[in-house]
């Protein structure tokens, strides 16, 4: 995975709460069987106006003028702004593979389902949880100001709004840690390949039926 | 020191941990399918690296494959790939077993671990899907995990994790007549919302748990994730034990002696805390019915589409109106007055023998109303298939104007050709109804198995407590 440092860009505001996986990528584009291809999918239903297929040419597909992302102010935006319980739903990684293949970089909202939480970090996608309040900030300065910019500084954990006004974010040391380093977390694991095997021989003896 | 079942589980998984608390979980369990692996067994192979322990992979193909016309294969070329994409993986790779599509066996690959004694109390158990929260019916520590993961669980038999909060759902007293663990399941989602599990591992407890059968606390651990908990649990008793007596990979002769003896240790102890308890009355619960775009969104079969005015919270009624505007209902509009399009009985919720014989009851002798422009059956595997039909309930339900499908997970998302059409609504008894999930502009009402045989037979919604 590549490292994360500190990244600066444009955000774009998703004002709404519990945004499913199946919103985010819908499940034609699942059957794909490689890790790549699927920014173009990213919420496929509210982003275009007919109904997306797997082998379409997406550049020629009517775009949904409502929808928050085709907005001409929000092109190229790095970091995504929504409410709580974000990636709630399916265990698709095809989640964070469509949100950061698209080019976000980070999403703050207030809550985050747990696998989608877990998914997204392993991929090297930050997630930022705030308070609400923090993130109805951020979310009306977003609205209000054309190119709105912030900076995410991973190492220092805080999110830096354009006039200087900072906040802190919590992460798991762990986690921070493999992101900051791009580490490979089955190379970490199998460091520790002795330990493992000796659980595994322990456990064997106590239930031996796991292993018949 | 007192310990919740959680504790116990989690503490006899534990090959190492940090300082922080993040710690290397030993996983017991490994139920693949075509959507989720792909990529992973891609990695692995890039990076040179081979599965740890082979015989701890249960795999079969069930998202994608149709639900007739077995004799002409997959049609779809996208989804023939992603399947003959597992068969390869499978002979490259290996399992302890592997159901392919076709085989007798083959199904939902949450139904088939249980049916055929791959899931075991004391077990952690994993799958790249969230509804592997499924297995915590029968005392196994489960829960749905990525792609990524999924190669991590095939390279190191590991998952890098934290202990989650726990949760102790108490459902005291005895359900009334009609009223049956799907909508215990959704009357709990409504009252602690769709991410009021987040964080947690939730278990079920009280009398009304007790009551139900294997069948009923799956279906009741299935839906732990639509709380936003990635497990549910149910403790260990002797109707656990009972369903897994010779089951094809059940434990055998001595082994099954000592393996009934330590499940027995799996339940919490008196005393153990939980952090955080919700408690429900059985008697309060009633049939439920989602009326929204997210399974909390949920109200009892009696009641009516609730209304965003009296919704005093802003990002609460905006989510709620926008619910009601995809939904293309109005609020206030009385539950029983919604007219369906298409009925579904399926899903890993509800596609297991108990739920087809449940459906089968409510239709038996009647006939679909003429609204309806397709009811389908589904079962959850081809053992259920093969049960259901022993028992003549195929005919039962083709006698009414129901399809009876081969096995899958068919149209609760609709990666194979089942799927609803735009506007087009429908009774499933499957567990999500997110916008687009059974096919786009597709609206789904959550409903037990009776509930949707019984609007099947209507038209529109009843109370299956007053269907004659
Ligand atoms: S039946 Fe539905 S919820 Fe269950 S595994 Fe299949 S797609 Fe997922």
């Amino acid at each position: 995975m590549e490292k994360f440092t500190r990244k600066e860009g444009l955000v774009a505001p998703l004002d709404r709460a519990n945004v499913d996986t199946d919103a985010i990528i819908p499940k034609q584009f699942l059957k794909s069987i490689k890790r790549t291809g699927f920014g173009p999918n990213l919420f496929d239903e509210w982003r275009y106006l007919d109904r997306g297929e797997p082998d379409m040419d997406n550049s020629k597909r009517p775009l949904n003028p409502d929808f928050v992302l085709n907005q001409g102010r929000y092109r190229g935006a790095t970091v995504l702004v929504s409410r709580e319980n974000f990636g709630c739903g399916s265990s698709r990684e095809h989640a964070p593979w469509a949100l950061q293949q698209y080019g976000f970089q980070a999403v703050i909202a207030p809550t985050f389902a747990d696998i989608f939480y877990n998914n997204s970090l392993k991929n090297g996608l930050l997630l930022i949880k705030f308070d609400p309040k923090i993130v109805d900030q951020l979310l009306r300065e977003t609205q209000a100001t054309e190119g709105y910019r912030l900076a995410v500084d991973l190492e220092q954990q805080t999110v830096t709004t354009p006039n200087g006004e900072s906040f802190a974010f919590e992460i798991d040391p762990f986690r921070k840690d493999c992101m900051l380093n791009g580490f490979d977390d089955i190379g970490l694991t199998l460091a520790h390949a002795e330990e493992i095997k000796t659980f595994e021989a322990k456990h064997r003896e106590q239930q031996p039926w796991l292993f018949a | 020191m007192a310990r919740t079942l959680y504790d116990k589980l989690w503490d006899g998984h534990v090959v190492r941990e940090e300082p922080g608390g993040t710690a290397l979980i030993y996983i017991d369990r490994h139920l693949v399918h075509e959507v989720t692996s792909p990529q992973a067994y891609e990695g692995l192979a890039l990076a040179g690296r081979k599965p740890w322990r082979v015989d701890s992979v249960v795999a079969t193909a069930d998202h994608n494959t149709p639900t007739k016309d077995w004799d002409k294969g997959i049609q779809d070329p996208v989804s023939r790939l992603q399947v003959e994409t597992l068969d390869d993986n499978m002979k490259k790779f290996g399992a302890k077993v592997y159901f392919p599509f076709l085989d007798k066996r083959q199904g939902i690959v949450h139904v088939i671990g249980p049916e055929n004694g791959a899931t075991l109390p004391g077990m952690t158990v994993v799958c790249g899907d969230s509804h592997t929260s499924t297995h915590g019916a029968f005392g196994a520590l489960a829960f749905g995990i990525g792609t990524s993961e999924v190669e991590h669980v095939l390279a190191t038999q590991c998952m890098v994790m934290k202990k989650s909060k726990t949760m102790h759902v108490v459902v005291d007293g005895k359900l009334p007549t009609g009223v049956t663990a799907k909508d215990v399941t959704l009357a709990v989602i409504g009252r602690i919302g769709s991410g009021g599990g987040t964080g947690y591992a939730i278990e079920y407890a009280g009398e009304a748990i007790r009551g139900l059968s294997m069948e009923g606390r799956m279906t009741l651990c299935n839906m732990a994730i639509e709380a936003g908990a990635r497990t549910g649990l149910v403790a260990v008793d002797d109707k656990t034990i009972a369903y897994l007596e010779g089951r094809m990979f059940a434990p055998k002769g001595k082994h099954w002696e000592q393996a009934v003896a330590y499940w027995r240790t799996l339940k919490t102890d008196e005393g153990a805390k939980f952090d955080k308890v919700v408690t429900l009355r059985a008697e309060d619960i009633t049939p439920q019915v989602t009326w929204g775009t997210n399974p909390q969104m949920v109200a009892p079969v009696d009641s009516k589409v609730p209304d965003p005015a009296q919704e005093r919270d802003p990002i609460q009624r905006e989510w709620m109106e926008r619910a009601l505007k995809y939904m293309a209902l109005a609020p206030n509009t009385p539950i029983t007055a919604i007219q369906l399009d298409k009925i579904f009985i399926g899903s890993c919720t509800n596609a297991r023998i108990e739920d087809l014989r449940a459906a089968a009851q409510v239709v038996e002798g009647k006939r679909v109303a003429s609204n309806i422009k397709l009811a389908m059956v589904v079962p959850g595997s081809g053992l259920v298939k093969e049960q259901a039909e022993s028992e003549g309930l195929d005919k039962v339900f083709t006698a009414a104007g129901f399809e009876w499908r081969q096995p899958g997970c068919s149209m609760c998302l609709g990666m194979n050709d089942d799927q609803l059409s735009p506007g087009e609504r429908c009774a499933s008894t499957s567990n999500r109804n997110f916008e687009g999930r059974q096919g786009a502009g597709g609206r789904t009402h959550l409903v037990s198995p009776a509930m949707a045989a019984a609007a099947a037979i209507a038209g529109h919604f009843v109370d299956i407590r007053s269907f004659k």
